[in-house]
Parts: C-alpha cells; structure tokens; sequence
C-alpha cells in the first residue's frame, strides 16, 4: 500500500515537473515541499519527532518508486533518509535530536559533507580542519560533490581535530546553514541528476560549538562507514527505480511502433534483448532487496551491500543505453524521457562509493571468508 | 450535530485499466487486474474526514461489501483518515451478483446498527454507473437524500447541499440524518501519506456477514450478456466547407 500510495504522489505531483528541472538543473519548491507534506523526508523517524515511524525497508521501496519518475527526486530523498536522519537518530544526544529530527522530517534537508577537491575514495585523506578552542572549534577547509546543498538547512561536516592521529581524528560536526564562514558555492553544471544540486562548500574560520559535534570525537570515520553502507543499498534502490522506469517507458513504444508489417516487439533479435534486460534488473530488485533485508535483520550486510549497488548501476547503465536503440531515433531526442534516464545513470557508477572501490570490498569479503 | 458517519466504498477496477470482456461474455476480466477505490467513493471518505477536521462530526465508519481484497480499500480509508471499517463478507457468486438494491439494504441496516446520523457515498460507481446505491439507501431508512453534492454544509440539525444537475446548480436545505451522494467537485481526496499509513496500520476492522444484518441479497436480477462497444470506424477527412455540406447531405443529415 505505501508503494501504490507513493507511486501515485510521484506520478501526480513529481512527473509533470521533472523535464523542467533537468532543463533548469533546479528541484522545484512545490516538489520539496510535498515530499516533507507526504512524510518522505523521515520515514524511519519515529512519530515522536514527526516522523513516519517505518522500517529501512520502506525508505528502500520509496526510493525505488521516485526513481522510476526522477532519479534526481529519489536521490534527495535517500541521502535525507539513509545518512543525515540515520546519523542523528543513532548518534544525537537528546538534545540534538530534540532540536534537529522533527525539522528533519518536516521542513529541514540535511546535507552529507566529506568528499573534498583531493580526497573522493581516498576519503579518510580529508584536508578540512578542526581547531578546538575551549568550548568550541574553528573549522577550515572546503567540501566538494555536496548534495542538497542548495537547499540544505544543516550540514553535517567530516573535518579533522588532530591530523597527526591520521584518520582517527576525524569528527563529525553539526553546522547550521547561517553559521558564519559558511559558503556554499555554486552548483555543478551536471550531465546528469540536473535537480539535486550538487556544490562545493568553503569553509572559513567557521565557529562550532563542542555541542555540535556528533557522536564522539575522532569516531568519524567509523560513522561515515558505517553510514554509508547503508546509504549504498539506498543508491541500488535508486539506479533499480532509474532502470524500470525507464524500461516501463520503452515497452509499450516498442509495442506500438509498427515497422515491416510488425510490433518492433515481436523481432526475435528485439525479444531476446528486452527479455535480457528485464532478467539483469530482476536481478539487480533481488540483490538490492536481499541486503536490505540483511540489514534489517542485524544480519552482516556489507558485501551484498557492495553487489547491490556495483550490479544495479551496471544493470542502470546497460537497460538506459538499450532502450535509447529501442527508441531509435526518438529516443536520441530531448521530446522522449529516454535521454534523460541515460544521463542520470552514470553517476551510479560514481558517486557514494565507485564501482572499482565497490569490487575491491567485495573482494576482501571473499578473501575473509576464506579465512577458515 | 455531532456523532457517526457512514461511509461506503467499493473496490473496482482501476480507472486507468484498459478493460476486457471475457471470450464467453459473460462480464469483464478481473483476475490479476489492477483495482482500487471508486473515485467517487475516494470524494466521499474526504469529505467525512473534513467534517471530522473541522469537528461537525466525531467519527467517521468506512464500509465495503466483497471478498477479503475489500479490506484493502478499507485500509486505503482509513489511511485518508477514517478511524474504522466495517468490511461485509459477500464472495463468489454472491458477490458477481451483488448490486446496488443490496448494497443498500446492508448500508440502511448498518446505518441503524450504527447510529449513524449521515451517510455519505459515491454518486455512482464507475464499473456500473448505477447511481441508485444512495437514493435506494435514502428510501430504505425514509431518510432525506442530497445526491449529486458538489457542496455541503451543516446548519444545526439540517444540512444545506448544493446539487449539480442538467440545468446548473441547485440548492436544498434537508433534516438530518440524510443520505448524500458526492458528486466531482465536492471536493479533492488527500493523498494518504506515509505516517497516516503506517497509523491505519493499527485501526480496527470489523467482520460481518449480511445475513449477520438481517438482510437477504438474493438478487434480483441476472445478467444475460456483456459485449464490448462497437469498434469506433475510421472518419473522413475532408478539404473544404462545401465538401462537409455535400457529405452531410449525402447522409440525409440536413
């Protein structure tokens, strides 16, 4: 019921508006403010703070159903849900919790702050820098590939207290969207993804509290990890909606579209393609759900994790080049939805881990199980 | 006034949903087709939630009469925010042959169990377009009717409804309790969102059987045949204005 409830919220009020915001490279207001209206941004926020109260599971359905209307939508959604209200619902202390989870699910987005201009998947190499000074730290440094930042309310900053501790002094830092110092810059002309801003942030002299530090000092890294893991199933489930949406607007054209005397569907050659793809993303739902479902159950996660997220950006990349050809010529033009869900894929393979990064965990999994 | 109201909805298939007769015409296809709640009725929950929003009324009872995928639209209700359902068991045959004569005598019966001071439904369905569900109801319980409501408003014990009708817009003024029928424009249904699904997730819903109601629904009536609609043929494309007057009077139109 959630996923009918959500499929139709994003046909009705998300699909009418998602050529525009490409074109723009903008997320319309009316969009974000329905997402929050529908309780999209909190869904596994308890009501306490105004949340939706669900389960991990559902934050992956939902994702994979604004996905197959816009992976740009859909990716908004999942850094709200799986980093920035994970981060404060396991870490915050009552009184950050207090003061942030009920913005978070009702008006305020988060934004997750660690890549930098030299440290993308070498990520614990961070040059940005946190000075303690009695009671609070100064914060330099600059931030880059940030999502949502455009209209983030609070960022969730990785920046080093002791760089001599290496990446043990890494720290994860609460800062407010007007705290002085803070510059967000402007957003990325992207091939893909147009509407979720994407933005470098400087910092300068920024001014926290010892307050505002979430967790503990010098755990950062192990957050961002652990986070992150969760948040790749998030990405799987996104690249999975890409995929299906953009095959669910494929096939009734090649039903259609009459060439010789027949469907172009009935072509062997045809068939034999689109019943290729439709295995590659059934799998690629099967991956995705297994790991959820691992997590949920507390179970270890982390390599299918991995699988789901390498194999669905794959299977993203393959289903959106194939349905361009099926297309033919309309497919190639900006008139069709096509095009657009073959630029969005790419950074599947990209951001929030990389594919090469993805095998290599896989890899070390394997080797591990081996151990005995 | 303050107190229950009634609500009934039905599980049909899908407005979008490209509909099939089945090769011995005996109905259409339903099996593995997507279904979901009569519009109409989705007007109707709406506009009970509203009146409990704005506390004119203090509960609103969502019922539906079929097999057990009825509960799904119940659930769908009580998402929009109603606070229980009722869902009568009718299957099979039973339920192939159920219309609105005994629709309305399990609503007029439930209506009296319940204490009901409104009952609100769809003003038609769009499988059978029957529009008599709520004027039978009306009639059973000798209760006023507002059918074809585009506007409601309570006035102490009475009701003021605005009705769309072939010539525009009429108003009545009726007692209550009273039957009203919603009409397009009564109002826009909410979206049920995230947390009011999860919160429907724990509303109750309450099993009968009609003959638990006192209420026979041997029907009355027997479908014989379901055909499609004739095949729309090609038009004609024509040049000038002169051409369109030889033609149509080529037609013994004019």
């Amino acid at each position: 019921m959630m996923r009918e409830a959500v499929k139709k919220y994003a046909h009705e009020r998300i699909a009418p508006f998602v050529s525009k915001m490409d074109e723009h490279s903008a997320m319309e207001e009316e969009v974000l403010k329905s997402l929050f209206e529908q309780g999209l941004m909190g869904i596994e926020i308890d009501p306490e703070y105004n949340g939706t109260g669900s389960s991990f599971f559902s934050s992956i359905l939902v994702i994979e159903e604004l996905a197959k209307v816009d992976p740009s939508v859909a990716v908004l959604c999942d850094i709200q849900n799986t980093l920035i209200n994970t981060l404060f619902a396991k870490l915050g202390t009552a009184a950050q919790k207090e003061q942030y989870l009920s913005r978070l699910s009702t008006d305020m987005i988060g934004s997750f702050c660690l890549s930098e201009a030299e440290s993308g998947s070498d990520a614990f190499s961070l040059k940005t820098r946190a000075e303690k000074h009695k009671d609070y730290y100064v914060i330099n440094g600059s931030k880059m590939w940030i999502s949502n930042a455009e209209h983030a309310g609070v960022f969730l900053v990785m920046a080093n207290v002791d760089p001599s501790a290496g990446y043990r002094g890494i720290t994860c830092f609460i800062v407010d969207r007007d705290t002085e110092g803070l510059e967000i810059c402007k957003k990325e002309n992207k091939l893909g993804l147009r509407a979720s801003s994407t933005c470098p942030l400087n910092l300068d002299n920024v001014k926290v509290p010892e307050k505002n530090i979430l967790g503990e000092i010098g755990q950062g890294y192990k957050y961002a990890i652990g986070m992150l893991n969760e948040g790749r199933i998030g990405i799987a489930a996104q690249m999975l909606g890409l995929a299906q949406g953009c095959f669910d607007h494929t096939i009734p054209y090649t039903r259609q579209r009459m060439q010789f005397g027949k469907r172009i569907f009935d072509f062997q050659g045809m068939q034999h393609q689109i019943a290729h793809v439709a295995t590659q993303i059934e799998a690629g739902r099967l991956l995705t759900y297994n790991a959820a479902r691992l997590k949920e159950a507390g179970r270890p996660f982390i390599k299918e994790a991995c699988m789901a997220k390498y194999f669905t950006a794959e299977v993203a990349s393959l289903t959106t080049s194939k349905c361009i050809e099926w297309m033919g010529g309309v497919g190639f033009t900006k008139d069709y939805p096509i095009e657009k869900y073959y630029r969005d894929c790419k950074i599947g393979t990209i951001y929030e881990g990389t594919t090469n990064i993805q095998l290599s965990t896989i890899a070390k999994f394997i080797d591990q199980e081996y151990d005995h | 006034m303050s107190g229950r109201v009634l609500v009934g909805v039905k599980r049909v298939i899908d407005y979008a949903v490209k509909i099939r007769v089945k090769p011995d015409n005996s109905s259409v296809v339903t099996d593995g087709v997507k279904h979901s709640m009569n519009p109409f009725c989705e007007i109707a929950v709406e506009e009970a939630v509203k009146m409990k929003e704005k506390k004119f009324i203090k509960e609103v009872v969502v019922v539906s009469c079929g097999p057990q995928q009825a509960q799904e639209t119940i659930r769908t209700a009580l998402a929009m925010g109603a606070d229980r359902g009722i869902h009568v068991d009718v299957t099979g045959k039973d339920y192939d042959n159920l219309g609105p004569l005994q629709v309305s005598k399990i609503m007029a019966a439930l209506a009296k169990k319940e204490e009901a001071q409104l009952v609100i439904l769809g003003k038609q369905a769009i499988d059978d377009d029957c529009n008599q569900t709520g004027q039978m109801t009306a009639a059973l319980l000798d209760w006023p009717q507002g059918t074809f409501a585009s506007e409601v408003t309570l006035e102490g014990d009475k009701m003021k409804v605005v009705r769309e009708i072939d010539g525009g817009l009429e108003t009545i003024k009726i007692n209550t309790p009273a039957v009203i029928t919603a009409d397009l424009r009564l109002n826009t249904p909410r979206y049920a969102t995230l947390p009011n699904i999860m919160k429907a997730k724990k509303k109750k819903i309450d099993k009968v059987k009609p003959a638990d109601l006192g209420v026979d629904i041997t029907s009355r009536l027997e479908v014989l045949r379901v055909d499609e609609p004739p095949h729309r043929e090609a038009g004609v494309k024509l040049e000038t204005v002169a051409d369109l007057v030889d033609k149509l009077k080529e037609a013994g139109t004019i």
